[in-house]
């Protein structure tokens, strides 16, 4: 089963379209980052998987509608938003109390060996701890829950460098098993490159890439062409080209690794090169091209 | 390792697996209620601060006055026994009917500002994501919320009346034992027990008189995105403002007036057997009219107002997100 299946999705605020017509299928065990610039519709597209916002299209996550039955689905769902939503005026050995009250499938012990590891004390109220140890709490309640899907929109959002390598190490070693899926949204792309085992952009609303990370390692290749060879290289049709410090890098997609090695060094690109590839304005790209024909 | 210093009784109940269908039922909702108490310490600080001065007050009137002050304090305790039996008890009775009446009114105005914030601030600090990211329906998180000032307010304030009375009653023996006038009098003469029974019968009335209110407020809590106070509060007073100028009736008026007022009417008889108003100070349990309350159509329509205001609160929070 799917755990998460979308089809035709669509939401509007007012004339502005979030979601227009998503469809999206998520298998058990993935980890699915989905990138996409500021109002994209990412945490749109979350809020619907959580049953927090109306939407049209149909949509099943672990086989139940979101919409009518969001207090099932949250025994087998977890939710981290962007560090801010843990109630301020709430004590962290309250926090753990209630989420043990309201939750069949919390392991309190689990958490409190968690928050063992840190400094945050069980008497703290949360408006007392920094935003790090904030998302360090959150985490561990999110940890000890036996939930099959866990969604993370944007959890890292101004965390330091440590704070999110850490929030990451935890989640792949503490959490993930293969069985449980997760579906993030992040800006700090560089921070998941090593984390995800599927991939998606969105733009304006739609999906506008869609692979898993093998097929993503496998298909997109970025040379740095010599200068000599930049028309032989333009010949195989790049879908982008950028310079850096006067040289031309082409990214690929699928053309072979021996073909594209006459013409300079190659590399696989990083999610964010793709995403500027794939989302970069086309003005920008021929502004490129004409910089390139020019020398 | 500071959260071994925690030791939680419930916490065996948590251990992994499938719970019991039976258990979470109930459960989400009185953890709903207990978080409910934990964010909220003003539903019961401000009852007990209030009697803390109340008490203050009755203890200085008490000690310093104790034969020369008529009034909501303290009677003449070397008067009174020349007064009549009944006339005695409504003396005496005054300061601890002043008491009671005082804490319902303040469970009242903390339990409208309660039930304004109840479902605008979650909102507004964006912790709903975090409450809604937990198996707990919006139902059961409506209900808790109502539950504060419908079941939770008037429990504290009635228990806290009878604690205050009790605490006035045993001071104002002890300084009228060693001044050397009236205990006796203030032992037999105050039916203090009588008058918990009518305190009891009067928080419950009120919370099911003013039930509409406090579930008018919510849903307007849940539905506001700023200053929810002003849209419980105007428009009623301005739709009966039109009314009144536009058709020169007062129907609206006079519901409103009805609604925040009119449970005296309808759960007491304050009239004795010959039609001479009772003094309101002393209402015995003779003057309950439990059978007309509970018979009157308003009391059963404004319950019928509330469970719906409820159930649009209960619709109206599956959507709603941060403001």
């Amino acid at each position: 089963m799917a755990c998460i299946e979308a089809r035709e999705l669509r939401k509007a605020f007012g004339t502005t379209v979030a979601l227009d017509g998503v469809n999206l299928r998520v298998e058990e065990g993935r980890i699915l980052g989905i990138i996409g610039p500021n109002g994209a519709g990412k945490s749109t597209a979350l809020n619907a998987i959580l049953g927090l916002t109306e939407y049209q299209g149909e949509l099943k996550v672990l086989g139940r509608d979101p919409r009518t039955e969001r207090d099932q689905l949250m025994r087998d769902v977890c939710f981290i938003a962007d560090v801010a939503v843990l109630p301020r005026w709430i004590r962290v050995s309250q926090a753990l109390e209630y989420v043990a009250g309201v939750h069949p499938r919390f392991d309190r012990a689990k958490a409190e060996g968690f928050l063992g590891k840190t400094n945050i004390r069980s008497a703290t109220r949360v408006r007392e701890l920094s935003k790090g140890m904030v998302t360090q709490l959150h985490l561990a309640l999110v940890m000890a829950m036996d939930t099959r899907l866990l969604v993370l929109d944007e959890p890292t959002l101004g965390l330091d460098i440590l704070y999110r390598k850490q929030f990451y190490d935890s989640l792949l070693n503490d959490y993930y098993d293969r069985r449980r899926t997760i579906v993030l949204t992040t800006h700090q792309v560089e921070d998941v490159e090593n984390v995800l085992t599927d991939l998606i952009f969105i733009n304006r609303g739609r999906i506008v890439l869609e692979c898993s990370m093998e097929e993503f390692e496998s298909r997109y290749l970025e040379v740095t062409v010599r200068p000599e060879q930049i028309a032989a290289a333009r010949a195989l049709k790049p879908i982008h080209e950028r310079q850096v410090l006067g040289r031309s890098k082409l990214l690929f997609d699928r053309v072979g690794r021996e073909q594209l090695g006459a013409f300079g060094e190659v590399r696989t690109p990083s999610i964010a090169d793709l995403f500027v590839a794939v989302l970069a304005d086309k003005p920008g790209i021929q502004a490129g091209q004409a910089q390139g024909a020019a020398r | 390792m500071n959260t071994q210093s925690n030791p939680e009784p419930e916490s065996h109940l948590d251990s992994q697996g499938t719970a019991p269908a039976a258990l979470s039922k109930t459960r989400p909702l009185y953890w709903s209620v207990r978080r409910e108490l934990w964010e909220n310490h003003s539903l019961y600080i401000a009852p007990l601060a209030v009697s803390a001065v109340y008490l203050l007050g009755h203890v200085i009137s008490v000690i310093w006055l104790p034969n020369s002050m008529h009034g909501i304090w303290m009677p003449n305790m070397r008067e009174l026994p020349m007064l009549p039996a009944a006339s005695q008890r409504i003396e005496l009775a005054m300061a601890y009917t002043h008491g009671a009446m005082l804490l319902m009114l303040v469970g009242f105005i903390v339990g409208i500002f309660y039930s304004l914030e109840a479902l605008h601030g979650e909102r507004h600090d964006r912790s709903i994501l975090f409450w809604k990211s937990l198996p707990v329906s919006d139902l059961t998180t409506v209900l808790a919320k109502a539950s504060i000032p419908l079941v939770v307010l008037p429990v504290l304030v009635f228990a806290i009346t009878v604690i205050l009375q009790r605490i006035m009653w045993l001071l104002s023996l002890a300084v009228l034992a060693v001044t050397g006038a009236g205990a006796a009098t203030l032992w037999t003469g105050l039916p203090l027990f009588e008058m918990e029974l009518v305190t009891l019968y009067g928080t419950a009335v009120l919370a099911l008189w003013h039930a509409p209110i406090y579930c008018w407020c919510l849903l307007v809590s849940g539905w506001a995105r700023r200053a929810a106070f002003l849209w419980a509060v105007l428009p009623p007073l301005a739709l009966a403002a039109v009314e009144n100028i536009a058709f020169h009736t007062t129907f609206l008026g006079s519901l409103l007036q009805n609604r925040l007022f009119g449970f005296e009417a309808a759960a007491f008889d304050l009239k004795d057997k010959n039609g001479v108003p009772i003094d309101a100070h002393f209402i015995p349990l003779t003057q309950l009219a439990p059978g007309r309350f509970l018979s009157s159509p308003s009391l059963w329509l404004g319950l019928v107002v509330a469970a719906a205001l409820l159930a649009a609160a209960v619709r109206l929070r599956r959507y709603r997100e941060p403001i």
